[in-house]
């Protein structure tokens, strides 16, 4: 059977012990035996549960599990020279033997991966009766202690919560899992990229020239290869400034409007259009800075007499700010919205003037939340990639000045890893290091947000 | 406990719109301060007062008593506008503080709200420290020249709120670490650090306990001397206690007004009399 179908004949006999339970419990009911603990669903839901969630933690473990027992397997069929060789090799065998098992066939494979491809399909298909049989057998019978537990006095009201409780807080460990997973993945490539780069190179280095890899090895000359991490990270602060600049005091402004100032009727309309960019795909904005904006930039910069690059950090920056302008907006409205009326009132009771309340009552109860949506924003604006690659180009520039060419962490990332390439080059492994460096900031900012809000959430609240 | 037939009574009088068409009672004082005349709210289409002519007396407590949604709060919104702060709130009439007319754009709300200042029913500290809460009315009327002056109103306010020596070492802690009672008091010093003329009270004790409660009416004891003071309370023994005068209002009609010695002792009008003796609200 596939696994789609028994996952799906787990959950059926749950179903059936769901309505076993409930009707056990009912019938004790009838015969006007002591009154029951818990509600007939509950007893249903334990017997439900206690047959389907065996079940399925069997299916989990045993399909991960299969995979890589037949991969210790397989090695018995290896010939021993290939045994010696590094992992990269025998991951290329592995493959050869998958084709086999899909059947897949590019020419006549050798004989030793046409026995090993025949062994692991008679496995699998071993593995797979077994599963079948074992997994039903599981939840037929962990599903039938259940139910054999029921009575009126069982707490199967207590024990469903508890086993909700445990759901609850596995659903919440996958987020941690998938962050710490994710840090882990990019740690381990970054430290085989500073095996090859020194990372003080990496870190202070100020030239960034990864595509000169390779060429001293081809003997065509050119350059040396350079990863000096800084001009990129310069570029990124450079529009992420430039973005805040733009959108932390329009954002912030058109959300004190809708907040204190507009009508209900205004605020219905400009509320969900304001929203509206935030829908706006990235792709699109990119357009808008390239097509417009930048050749824009140009030509006031030209007509001032300043040189300015035709794609210039302003004009990405200026888009991006107008992109995450919905974000700050947004998310202040619904904090300055939070601020009690009690605390407007006061202040007009004194006679303070509606901007005088906005500013030293309002804001400053609602500051809290406004720091961390400018902090979202922040980490939008970092991690914002399309824009960039579109209007401010890949020209890594250490350069301050906004009117050059620059380029961003995100976008060199994409530039490294788009098309084929090599695992084992430093130019490849670069992207690691710079995402684990740019995750290291994002958090750290993260967490500076969470010391400021927590500094003056203690004074304000 | 009210009888089936003294319920059936009292329903029957609203019925008979047995209030009056003018209060009963002296509606005016020799030295008034604010005065409302002919004045008539409505929210949105509801009308929340009808017709209502009272003066106010200089250095005097007057209580609004009467049951909910009887347009206490409503009137006393009016005397420093802060019913402009509704949505859909409509007023007609003429309400006067000394000769001037507070609708008139010559006085704006600014220097009206500083003449006439407003305690609420919940304590509403400002989330900052108690010394920026007294401090915020001076600053924003530009009251204190330097920050000495600055220091002696507060020190000043709390003074006169009795609430300097509870406080006095821990003015830069926020006004929110107060106790409920403290809080109000707070805002009490708020109200007088601007020296208004007119305190407006909004059921200044209705979110405390008894203890926190005497303290206030003490308070109001005291400052009825330098300031005018109009507090709406659901409490009857509050405004025996409190008040030199005691209005009535019933449905949105001020039904009596005198002496709150005499409304308390010898109601006129039957509505009061049974108000005041517990048959409804």
């Amino acid at each position: 059977m596939s696994l789609t179908s028994l996952v799906l004949s787990v959950l059926m006999i749950g179903a059936v012990y769901f309505f076993m339970g409930q009707r056990l419990i009912t019938r004790y009911r009838s015969l006007g035996k002591a009154k029951a603990h818990s509600l007939p669903h509950y007893h249903g839901l334990w017997a439900a549960l206690t047959s389907i969630l065996p079940g399925l933690i069997l299916l989990v473990i045993w399909s991960i599990g299969d995979d890589f027992l037949f991969k210790q397997m397989v090695k018995d069929f290896y010939p021993t020279e290939i045994l010696s060789m590094g992992t990269m090799d025998q991951a290329v065998v592995r493959a050869k033997i998958m084709n086999v098992v899909e059947g897949i066939a590019f020419g006549t494979p050798e004989p030793w991966i046409q026995a090993a491809g025949e062994a692991w399909i008679s496995w699998k298909s071993t593995s797979d009766l077994a599963l079948t049989v074992l997994a039903i057998a599981v939840s037929v019978g962990s599903g039938f202690c259940g139910y054999r537990q029921i009575n009126p006095e069982f707490r199967s009201r207590n024990n469903v919560e508890r086993i909700l409780l445990w759901a609850l807080a596995l659903s919440s460990m996958v987020a941690i899992l998938t962050t710490l997973g994710i840090v882990l993945s990019v740690l381990f490539e970054s430290i085989r990229f500073f095996k090859l780069v020194p990372p003080q190179d990496f870190l202070l280095g100020l030239e960034w020239n990864p595509q000169f890899e390779g060429a001293e090895r081809a003997g065509s000359g050119g350059g040396t290869a350079t990863y000096g991490m800084l001009p990129m990270f310069v570029g990124t602060f450079l529009i992420s400034a430039i973005a805040l600049f733009v959108a932390v005091p329009v954002g912030l402004f058109a959300s004190i409007y809708l907040a204190e100032y507009a009508t209900t009727r205004v605020r219905a309309v400009v509320k969900p259009l304001l929203e509206i960019l935030a829908g706006v795909p990235t792709v699109v904005y990119g357009f808008f800075a390239a097509l417009t904006v930048a050749p824009f930039v140009k030509s006031v910069g030209e007509s001032m007499g300043l040189e300015v690059a035709s794609e210039s950090a302003l004009a990405a920056g200026l888009v991006m700010g107008v992109m995450i302008i919905p974000f700050i907006s947004s998310l202040s409205d619904d904090v300055i919205n939070a601020v009690p009326q009690a605390l407007r009132d006061a202040a007009y009771g004194l006679g303070s003037t509606k901007s005088e309340t906005v500013r030293q009552v309002v804001l400053p109860a609602a500051l809290p939340g406004i720091v961390a949506a400018v902090i979202l924003a922040v980490s939008r604006a970092i991690g914002e990639t399309m824009i960039v690659v579109m209007a401010a180009g890949l020209a890594a520039n250490l350069s301050f000045n906004p009117l050059d060419a620059v380029t961003t962490v995100t976008s060199q990332i994409v530039t490294i890893l788009v098309g084929d390439q090599e695992f084992e080059s430093a130019k490849t492994l670069s992207a690691f290091a710079l995402a684990l460096i740019l995750i290291l900031i994002t958090l750290s900012l993260n967490f500076l947000a969470l010391q400021v809000v927590k500094k003056y959430r203690e004074q304000y609240d | 406990m009210m009888s089936n037939e003294q319920l059936i009574n009292t329903k029957q009088k609203m019925e008979d719109r047995l209030i009056p068409d003018h209060t009963v009672g002296n509606i005016y004082v020799e030295n008034a301060r604010m005065s409302a005349r002919k004045v008539n709210v409505y929210y949105s289409d509801k009308q929340a007062l009808d017709d209502v002519n009272l003066d106010i007396g200089s250095s005097q407590v007057i209580a609004f008593i009467g049951p909910s949604g009887c347009g206490k709060s409503t009137l006393l919104r009016c005397f420093n506008r802060m019913n402009d702060t509704i949505d859909g709130c409509r007023i007609e009439g003429e309400i006067k503080i000394d000769k001037d007319d507070v609708h008139d754009p010559a006085i704006d709300v600014v220097s009206l709200r500083a003449r006439v200042g407003m305690v609420f029913q919940k304590p509403n500290p400002f989330p900052k420290s108690i010394y920026d809460n007294i401090a915020y009315g001076p600053r924003i009327h530009g009251l204190a020249a330097t920050k000495v002056d600055l220091d002696n109103i507060v020190q000043y306010a709390l003074h006169r709120a009795g609430l300097w020596a509870e406080v006095k070492d821990r003015l830069d802690k926020p006004g929110t670490g107060l106790s409920g009672g403290q809080q109000q008091r707070l805002c009490i010093a708020r109200a007088i650090a601007v020296s208004p003329e007119v305190i407006l009270m909004d059921e200044p004790c209705s979110a405390l306990d008894p203890i926190a409660t005497a303290k206030i009416e003490e308070l109001i004891h005291e400052l009825r001397e330098q300031y005018t003071i109009v507090i709406v309370t659901h409490s009857m023994q509050q405004a025996a206690r409190v008040s030199d005068r005691t209005a009535y209002f019933h449905l949105g009609k001020l039904v009596e007004v005198g002496e709150t010695t005499q409304v308390f002792t010898n109601p006129q009008h039957e509505l009061t009399q049974d108000y005041i003796t517990g048959r409804f609200g």
